[in-house]
Order: structure tokens, then sequence, then C-alpha cells
């Protein structure tokens, strides 16, 4: 029988499940206030030049309107521009709304306005004339790739390729088999299913309360400290639900500064909530241009990889994501060149997105593999496997584990890759050409310093509290796993408290990091109230427990008993009222292990396994079956964790088939900025989807050896899509997604 | 969006003498692609005639052995009412491509033919666009046209009309209902759409203060062979690239009449008498249906982004020919092409 | 695009009634009033959730009058009389209705944002009958986008509660 609250591992349901069934989660535009003004923003029309006027006058008549910020009548903020940072930005400068009157992209905010209701501030904002100055502007990057140049700053947590190793050209130059092609993969924007939204709650004390859609609740707190030169004790950010961000919450976006800045100078509370076609106004995946060349021997063996990526940035930052480095990562080389360059165009900075460089460099990396794959004759699998990297040959180091192998085997057999015909346009279904492609992932493991508070109250009830979010993750009911693993109690007796700035110390949601950091924060928390009330119990008067060690008993159902005599145990309420104690506290930290991380490499990876039916004559592809095979450590909630690849998938196969945001480069602005015209993934296009998740004992990283889910389910999906569209039809369609156009052209 | 003054009409008489009055006024019923537009600050109405207690919410039988579909009844409705299902499945299928359930429970029949185009420059204000302000450029035409029109375009103009079921009424010839300031008229469904051409801001020869009542199907037996076929950029809820409604009446292998019109790629649903012409008489063949999808295009036009939709749109049609003449129309739901 | 209209006298508040989740609520609206705010904004019914506010996203959707709409797309103005379930009313005191419960134990959802248009659409198909497959859920779910990408367990989430009601007999 399994042990008395041993969660860890076991498919749990949401425990925000509930709230968020029946519309009780709130959100950040649903929070209320007293005298709330709404905000809304006026967005610029032109991709550079100067405002030239701006007419409020018309908005301002409106009766309700309570004002009209623009950068003529800005209040006073931070000066320095290095006072809007945030603790994911790139090197540079980042953008300060309504600073000056010049216009540095297409839909810069250039106006807030402000009126007592929601539908008042519309029709104002719809009065707010502008008159501009343009200057020319360049959004192309096929037009400014020749100067696109090695970033001079690097970004933060962003590892630049490594350096070239052995001869990659000479080599190339010489191989029997050669690939070399170019890939294009579009921008695509994160489009959450919120919009971005920040609600800021003017306190009575002139303090600040703020529910922002945001995947940092400190990251806000201390950007609005910083702009507006405010103690970190008068802001408090609160954003218990995030409805979605994949990477577009990770900076504090410019409705955040707007509705403080109105907030603040109206000294009453203001929503600012942008519109759909508004959340094309900030970051983005940048277009990536990716050349790969692979020299390889007959046999498929590697002897030389050179990849390169263009990307674009913006004119004030030098937005950075490791895009080239994954290709020597998931395989051996010992002559590997790999290149990385940002050119400048006239658009906001690009924004981290799902699988940030990965979901590029691997949907790049993976293709031209499977290129290889058809000039040296080799099965796909079978070519990787020839090819498998032991080691990280950059850094040379071990991985902390690897078992891609059991990804490809597993997820093979599952799929049925045996009875595969390597012959293109060999399958059919009917009318349909059947296609069937693979591609590997991987993703780096991190962790991130990250603290947590536990407080066990002897009515047998256990807070647990940290700064970290819940963007959809599962970050609530994992946290509640380990916490109620940990001290033994049952997870209905564990509450969660996140998206708070003023509990201990998170970074932001991101990169894949909050179960390993967030989650092993919480079991050191929970670890130390163990130990404070083992402690109390083996201190009770002729407490069975007197003789015991920690590691001789264990924690269950609120009790502590000798693990091999459950009688002899002691409750928790028992302890703690001998103690003399009605609560017990403690607040500890989770770092990346320094030790670890100096001699080894960790990283999670995959095998995906796409299944496609084509009809040709008409460009229709239908993505019928998805196979995917995950190595990410320990798998804390096999339900959850299912739930995060899948949607990674789903993320995989808008970038296969679906999403481009369209710029129109005559006006340097995004066209399709909707949800009519720029496409996600709708319910009909999605059918089967298997996970397997492959058992891999990790225990370098973290004590609980988890490696982290959000990311890895994107990466290579778009690959294996893609492949398999060219074993269902002989085209090798190099540019994501794959429209109808492309696949007839 | 602007402010409006609202009257709840609850005659058609009043309606029309209402909306006469005000030049700025509008009709709303379903409100699916007005209150969109208004959002968007596209159309800004200064009063709103809310028509949906109008007596037009019926599908009644009509003389000559058609059906009379009110012009308020939801594309939802519609799409499952039995007579429509079993005589006119073509309209019913075309229907069920387009939207969602959602919206089609909104939308309404008059409403569908009067939304307005999906054009990226027309849709936002902070773009010149001849349709919504005229004389201020057509950027698309330069720009990103990838769901723009390839046939009855003008300098000025390249939009499509989005509707699938305008699509299907074009095929089945439909004739639709007006009251206007000086009495009831009627017109073809064909002709009830317009192109471009120098006036692109006037989508169809609808009289300011003209009210749709109704749209008329007449006696068909198209109920066998047919066939709505949309080709899109996912596989629903998306406008079409092209979509092709055919509607033949067989006599055992003979093609004894013939209907097809396109959508996605005009100003207007796309009907051809000459290509149609060609099939009668005829039996299936691809050589056939060939010669019908290249006379059809044979004056097309693409822009950067569009020209696939000419060979698309020749694709579609020979297949869509082959789905109507076989008897397997493209179901809606199974997503695989027929 | 005209500017002058600010000076026109704003047009008078008009009374309706609507019954919310079974409670009858006279109002006072402006014309301009759409549905979804009026839910939002000023009855508190925060559970119907804006995505796009141009009915392409299917997060506003509410039952009327037994329909599933884009409450996004309505001026509250024109449903004087109108019966309203939103995601708030699904559940009967305090006994989750068998959808919501599906969409828990299937993991139906991840942020929770679209997830009570998705409830009130699903609630509204099952009711609606003419879903028997998995395509036909798929394509009649497809109003309603998840970014998160739950959809094959919504899908089953969905094929459940049909495939209990089958067995009920309903």
């Amino acid at each position: 029988m399994q042990q008395p609250n041993a969660y860890i591992g076991t498919p749990q349901n949401r425990v925000d499940g509930r709230a968020k069934v029946t519309g009780g989660a709130k959100y950040a535009a649903e929070f209320e206030a007293p005298d709330l003004a709404f905000g809304i923003v006026v967005s610029s029309a032109i991709a550079k030049g100067r405002i030239k006027s701006i007419d409020t006058s018309a908005a301002l008549a409106v009766p309700g309107v309570l004002q009209v910020f623009t950068h003529e009548n800005r209040p006073r903020t931070a000066w320095l521009d290095r006072n809007f940072r945030d603790e994911t930005a790139p090197p540079g400068s980042p953008f300060r709304p309504l600073y000056d009157d010049k216009v540095i992209y297409s839909g810069q905010p250039v106006a807030l306005v402000v009126a007592e209701e929601f539908e008042l501030a519309a029709h104002a904002a719809s009065l707010v004339r502008v008159e501009y100055e343009t200057e020319p502007h360049m959004t192309d990057l096929d037009l400014k790739r020749s100067e696109a140049y090695v970033p001079p700053k690097k970004r933060s947590g962003v590892k630049p390729p490594p350096s070239p190793r052995g001869d990659a050209e000479g080599v190339f130059a010489q191989a029997p088999v050669k690939v070399h092609a170019e890939y294009r993969v579009a921008i695509e924007h994160h489009n959450p299913m919120e919009t971005h939204a920040s609600t800021v709650v003017y306190e009575d004390d002139g303090t600040l309360t703020i529910h922002d859609k945001t995947q940092g609740a400190q990251n806000s707190q201390s950007y609005v400290a910083s702009v507006f030169g405010l103690s970190s004790s008068q802001v408090r950010v609160v954003s218990p639900y995030i409805g979605g961000a994949f990477g577009s919450g990770l900076r504090p976006q410019y409705q955040l500064f707007l509705a403080v800045m109105a907030a603040l100078e109206l000294k009453r509370s203001v929503r600012v909530v942008l519109t759909r076609d508004q959340m094309f106004t900030f970051g983005f995946r940048p277009l990536t241009i990716q050349t790969i060349s692979l020299g390889a021997n007959p046999d498929g063996k590697l002897l030389s990889i050179m990849h390169d990526a263009t990307q674009t940035t913006s004119t004030f930052e030098d937005y950075q994501e490791v895009v080239v480095n994954w290709s020597n990562l998931l395989y051996h080389c010992d002559n590997v060149k790999l290149t990385y360059k940002l050119a400048q165009v006239d658009t906001y900075t690009p924004t981290d997105m799902r699988a940030p460089g990965a979901a590029l460099g691997v949907a790049a990396i993976e293709t031209a593999m499977d290129e290889l794959a058809y000039a040296t004759g080799i099965d796909p699998v079978e070519l990787r496997l020839r090819n498998y990297a032991e080691m990280d040959e950059a850094d040379k180091k071990s991985f902390t584990s690897k078992e891609l192998r059991a990804c490809y085997q597993l997820g093979a057999e599952r799929f049925g890759w045996e009875k595969r015909n390597p012959e293109p346009r060999s399958m059919r279904d009917g009318r349909e050409l059947v296609g069937w492609g693979m591609a590997s992932g991987v993703w780096e493991a991190i962790m991130q310093k990250t603290a947590a508070r536990a407080v066990l109250t002897q009515d047998g009830n256990l807070e647990v509290a940290s700064a970290t979010m819940d963007i959809g993750t599962g970050t609530y009911t994992i946290l509640t796993q380990i916490a109620a693993e940990t001290l033994g109690l049952p997870m209905t007796s564990v509450a969660t408290k996140i998206g708070d700035s003023s509990l201990p110390k998170s970074p932001v949601q991101g990169g894949s990091w909050t179960a390993a950091s967030a989650g092993s924060a919480v079991q050191n928390a929970c670890l130390s109230v163990r130990e404070q009330i083992f402690k109390y119990a083996r201190q009770m008067e002729s407490s069975p427990l007197a003789n015991a060690s920690i590691e001789q008993v264990t924690f269950a159902e609120g009790r502590i008993h000798l693990t091999n005599d459950p009688s002899a145990s002691v409750t928790f309420a028992e302890a703690m009222q001998a103690g003399g104690v009605e609560r017990i506290e403690a607040e500890e930290k989770a770092s990346p292990g320094m030790l670890t991380s100096m001699r080894y490499s960790g990283y999670s990876h995959s095998a995906v396994f796409a299944e496609v039916k084509v009809d040709e004559e008409l460009g229709v592809i239908r993505v019928t079956r998805i196979v995917t095979a995950v190595a990410a450590g320990t798998i804390l909630n096999p339900k959850t964790a299912r739930s995060q690849i899948l949607g990674g998938v789903v993320f995989g196969l808008g970038m296969a088939l679906e999403e481009e945001s369209m710029l129109d480069h005559n006006l340097g602005r995004f066209m399709n900025h909707n949800l009519a015209e720029y496409h996600v993934p709708v319910n009909a296009d999605v059918y089967d989807i298997d996970v397997i998740f492959v058992s891999e004992h990790e225990e370098m990283l973290n004590p609980l050896g988890i490696k982290g889910l959000g990311e890895i389910g994107v990466v290579g999906t778009a690959a294996a899509i893609g492949n398999a569209i060219f074993h269902a039809t002989g085209k090798r369609i190099r540019e994501y997604p794959i429209t109808i156009d492309k696949l007839l052209g | 969006m602007n402010r409006f003054s609202y009257l709840r009409a609850t005659s058609i008489d009043e309606a029309v003498r209402e909306a006469a009055a005000d030049p700025t006024a509008r009709f709303i019923a379903g409100g699916t692609n007005l209150i969109d537009l208004m959002k968007y600050n596209v159309e800004r109405p200064t009063r709103l005639i809310d028509i949906t207690r109008l007596p037009l919410d019926r599908i009644e039988e009509s003389d000559g052995g058609g059906l009379r579909i009110g012009a308020l009844v939801t594309n939802d409705e519609a799409a499952y009412d039995p007579r429509i299902h079993d005589r006119y499945p073509l309209l019913s299928s075309a229907i069920l491509a387009g939207a969602s359930p959602q919206l089609r429970n909104s939308a309404t029949t008059g409403g569908n033919l009067l939304q307005r185009t999906r054009c990226y420059y027309f849709y936002d204000p902070g773009t010149p666009c001849n349709k919504r302000e005229p004389g201020t450029g057509c950027p698309a035409t330069t720009g990103r046209n990838r769901i723009h029109a390839i046939l009855g375009t003008s300098e000025h103009c390249i939009a499509t009309h989005p509707s699938d079921m305008a699509v299907a009424l074009a095929a089945l010839e439909a004739v639709v209902h007006i009251a206007g300031p000086d009495g009831e008229r009627t017109i073809a469904l064909s002709d009830f759409h317009r192109l471009p051409g120098d006036h692109p801001e006037i989508d169809t020869i609808l009289q300011h203060g003209e009210i749709i009542t109704a749209v008329e199907l007449p006696s068909t037996d198209f109920s066998r062979n047919y066939t709505y076929l949309k080709l899109r950029d996912r596989l629903s809820y998306a406008f079409a690239l092209v979509s092709v409604a055919v509607a033949l009446r067989m006599e055992g292998e003979t093609i004894a009449e013939a209907r097809l019109a396109l959508g996605g790629v005009a100003h207007k649903p796309w009907r051809d008498p000459e290509a149609e012409a060609m099939l009668r008489g005829q039996s299936a063949a691809e050589g056939l249906f060939a010669s019908v999808a290249a006379c059809i295009l044979k004056d097309a036009k693409g822009y950067e982004d569009n020209a696939f939709k000419i060979d698309l749109a020749k694709r579609a049609i020979i297949r869509a020919l082959f789905q109507a003449a076989s008897g397997t129309p493209q179901s809606q739901t199974d997503k695989r092409i027929q | 695009m005209s500017s002058s209209q600010t000076s026109t006298a704003l047009p008078e508040r008009i009374s309706i009634s609507l019954t919310v989740n079974g409670e009858t609520r006279h109002l006072d609206v402006l014309p301009w009033t759409v549905l979804l705010d009026l839910l939002r904004d000023h009855l508190g019914l925060t559970g119907t959730k804006k995505g796009c506010d141009h009915g392409q996203c299917g997060a506003c959707t509410v039952i009327l009058d037994g329909r599933r709409i884009n409450s996004c797309m309505v001026f509250a103005v024109m449903k004087d009389g109108a019966e309203i379930t939103t995601v708030e009313g699904l559940a009967k005191d305090g006994a989750l209705h068998p959808l919501q419960q599906a969409f828990i134990d299937h993991d139906a959802f991840q942020c929770g944002y679209c997830t009570p248009g998705q409830l009130c659409s699903g609630v509204a198909l099952i009711k609606e009958g003419r879903a028997h497959t998995r395509d036909e859920i798929r394509e009649f779910m497809s109003g309603n986008l998840c970014r998160c990408g739950a959809y094959t367990n919504i899908v089953d989430a969905i094929e459940q509660v049909l495939g209990s009601n089958a067995e009920a007999g309903q």
C-alpha cells in the first residue's frame, strides 16, 4: 500500500482547480477598489518619427474623463534609463513610456486616457488626435542582415555561443556528405488568453497594492519602486492568478508603468487593461534566420557542424537568447562553429517566448538532421543515436543525467516507428499522404536562488509561501504536494501562498526553473519545520521517540512515529503543546549547487514523433498523432506535468503550421494583430497527443531531482511536424510556419 | 467606441423611417460584426436602431416551393432547420463552415450578408484604407495581402467579402428581399454585393434606410450533389483563403445543371456563368473540371502574398466539383478532405 | 471619424431587466454598455473573461436564453428580459456541475483564463445534443481558444460527461 501523504510523483488534481472552474480565481483586471478609474492606451500609428502635436481637448471634454497623460504632461519619473531595468532586461536602454516626443516603434503608447468608467475612457481615447512627423524606418531583417553584429554585451543568464572547436569550415569542405541550408521561423507573439492588465489600488496611506499580470511579483514591485522613486514598503504586488504568459510577463510591461503613473498622479486607484491588438505592441519571438552546414561520413557520423543565427532586436536593447548552442549539445562533433548575431530593426525589443532560443535553434538543427538522414539513407532515429552526445562537449562537462536514448526508444516503440517506410511519399491513407517524422528536444535544467517559508500551526495546518508564481504551470499544486509529503500531512491541510511580493524572495517564473527552485525552497523550509517539531516531540515527557533520530521516524498524517513501530507516535499537536509553541515557522533558501554546476551540465530531453496526413493537392495538413517522450528527472505530478507537455506540443504545432505575426515593412507595423488573423491552434487542429515520461534518475541538480517542464514540450515539435511533412510529400519546407501556400509553392 | 442613441424598433416601417431620417444611423441585429467594428472605431454610427424585435425571425415556405428565411433568423437556426438541412444542405454546410457555434447563435441571415471585409488595413484605423476613409490609399496592394482578393479587384481596393453563407446563397441563386423608404424590392444575391471599383467604401447595393427583410431560396433540387469546401489557415474558426460552393443536378452521369460560387477571392461571392455553362450537359471528368477552373480564374490577378490563391482556387474548384458530382459533400466536422 | 459628438447630450440610461444565474436584476444601462463589461465591471461577475473583446477567442462565452454566445459582441440594452447563465451559475448549492468536476479530473485547463468560456460552451454543447464523436466535440469547441493547449483534456472531459449522460439515458 502507498504510504500516506506520499504525494510526490503521484497524479493530483490542481489545488486551484475549484477556483478556476467556478470563476472564483481573480486575475489582474478583476480586483476591486473604491473609486477605481479606468485607463485606455492610445497607440502610435507610425513606426518612427516624432509626435508633432497631440490634441487631447476633445477627449478631456468628455464628462467623466479625469486626465489624458502624454509625453507633454507626464509626471516626473525616474530620469535614468537604468532605473527602468528589470531582472530579465537585456543590455541596453529599456523603453520608457511617454518619455518624450520620439516614436521608436509602431504601436508605442503615446497617451493614456483615464476616466471614471471603462466605456468613457474607450470613447475618449478615440477622440485623441496625434500628428506625427515621420522618419524612415526599417523593419525588414533581410535588408538589415548585412549589418548584423555580435552583441557586445552579454545578456545575463544567456550563454553566448562557445568558441569554435576544430576546423569546422575546412572539414565541411572535404566532407563526403553535406547538408547546407537556411531555415526561418516567423515572428510569433505570446498571446496569452488574458491580455496584460494592472489594477493599481491607491491605499489610504498612499501606498500601492498592485495586481499586475506578471511572471514575477517582485520583479514588478522593484521596477515600480525604482522608476517612481518609492521604497519597496510602499509597493506591494499581489497576483495570485495569471491567465497565461509564456514569457510575455517576464518584463514589466507598459500598462504597469502607465497605471502606476496615473494612480500616483490622480491619487486614486487605476486599472489599465491592454486590448488584444495592443498585445502586439511589445515583446515577441523575433524573426530568426539560421544557416546550418553539416558535414558527415556516409555512415552518418558528423564531421562538422556550423550553425549560424541572426535575429532581430530593437534599436534600444540587445535582446539575446540561446539559439545555436543546442546543435553541439545534442550531437557529438569535433569540428564545431556556432555563431549568433543581432540586427536592429524599428520594432519593440523581442521578449523570451516559451523555450526562447531552443524552440528556434532546435527547429533548425533537427530539420537539418532529417535532411542528413535522407542524404545518408539512415533512419532518423538511428542517425541521432550514432551522433549521440555523451557529454557537454563545449563546456567539457558530464551530464547530471541524460535519458535521451530511452526517449528515442520508448517514443519510437509507442509510435510504431519500425513500421515506417523511409521512402517519402510511400505511405497513404486513402487520398491523403501520410508522413512520420521525428525530432529531438533539449532544454537546460535551471535552478535559481529562491526562498520559502513554512508555518505549521497547532491545529495541524501548514502554510507555505514564496513570491513565485503560477502562470498555469501548476506551481500551487506541486508546492502543496512537496510540503504535504515533507511534513506528513494531507494536501488538504496545506495552504500554498504565492504571487505576492511580500512573500519570501523569488525570481520571475520562467525558464522551467520554478519547480526546481521554489520546490526545493519549500522542501527546505518544511524540513526545517520537521526538525523543530521533532525536537519538541523528543523532549516530551516520556516521549516514545526520545531515543530516536530523525532518520528513524516517519512523518505521516500529522504524526511522527517510529518507522519500524508505528504505534510509537506523537501527534504534531502534542509535540507543539509540549514545546509550548502554537506555531513553528521556518524560512529557508534553495540555490543551485555551485560544485555541481562547475562539473556537470543539466538538461532535460525529449524525442517527438509526429504523424501528419496531407491532402497534397489542396495543401491541407492535419497533425493526427504526436508521441513525445520526455526525460526531465523527477516528475512531481504526472497529471499536471502531462498538461505542461501537451501545452508545449500545441505551442509547437502553432509554430509548425500556423503562427506568424505579419509585418508590413512599408508601415513598419504588425498587421494581423488580432486572434482572428494571428492563428493559434484551435481545438479542431489538435488530435491525439501521447506523453511519455521516461524514468530518469537525477540526484545532482537538487534533492528532489527536478528539471522542469515548461519549455521542453515545445522544443522539437515543429521540426518533428516539418520532417513528417517531408516524409509525406517529399517537399522540404524550411520556413515555419508551413502554410498552404508553401506546400503548394 | 463612440456615443450613440438607441432605438428599439417595433415595426419595419418605424425602423426604416428612423434610419432614413439620420444619415449616420445603422441597424443592429446580431451585432457580431458591427460591435466588433465599433470597438475598433472603424464604424462610428451615432444612432443604432435595434431591429431584433421585428417579426423577421421565421423560416417559411414561399410561393413556388422555395423557402423564405427571415433576416433575423440566426445562422444556427438556419443551419439546423430541418427544411434547410434537407432541401438546401449546401447552405447548412456553408453556414457550419463559418465562425463558431457562439457566433452562429448571434449572427443573423441579414447581417451575414452585410458583414464587412476582414482586410487588416480596413480594420486598423492607424493605417490608410480607401474602404474606411475614401481617398487615403490602399496599403494592401503593396503590403500584406495574404487574405486578399484575386478577382474583380481595383487599384483602390483588393478586399474580400468574408462570408461563407453568402457563397452558398449565391450558388443557390437566392433573392434578397429589401424594405426601404420607397417600398419593397428584391434583388438577386449575386447582384447584392458590388465590386470595389472606384468606390470601395460601398459594399452592397443597399441604400441608406433600406433593410433586408428576408432571403428567399428558390425551389431547386441540389440536395444530393453539392459541397462546400473551405480552405483556411487552420482547421476551424478561420476565414476562408478560398472556398467553393458547388451545386449540381445530375441526370445519370450527366450534369444537367451546375452552380458554382467562390468565397475568399473577391469583394463578393464570385460566380461565373460562362464556367457554369461549360458544365451543363457534360459528364464529370478531370479535364472538364480543370477547364472550368481555368475559365473562372482566367482574369485572376495575384499580389505578393496571395498569388498562391489562384492555383489553390483552381485545385479547390476541381476537388469540389468531384465532391459534388460523386455525392460526397465535404463534412465540416471530419477535417479529412473528401 | 467625427470628433464633434462630445457636445451632444448623453443619451438617457435605459431600464432593462436581466435574469443572471437565476437572479432577476433591474438595471439602468447606457446603450453602449457591452454585456461582458456589464457582467464584469457592473455586476462583479468577473468569472466571465475578456480575452479579445472581438468574438475571436470565446473566453467571454455565456449561455443566453439557452444558447451559448460571445458576451463581448452584445449590447446589454438589446437583451432586455434575457436569462443568462455565467460560470458562476453552473454549480448548484455548492455542488459542481458534472462538467466542472470533469474539467478538474481531466486537468482540462492550466492558467484557467479560458476555462469559464470553455465550461459555458461545453455545457451548451452537451445540451445542444449535436456532438457525438471526438471530431464533433473538437469542431463544436473550436470557438474557444486555449493558449495553454489543454484541448485534448477538454475533449476528454466533455466526452466523459456526454458518455455518462448517455448511460443515464438522458
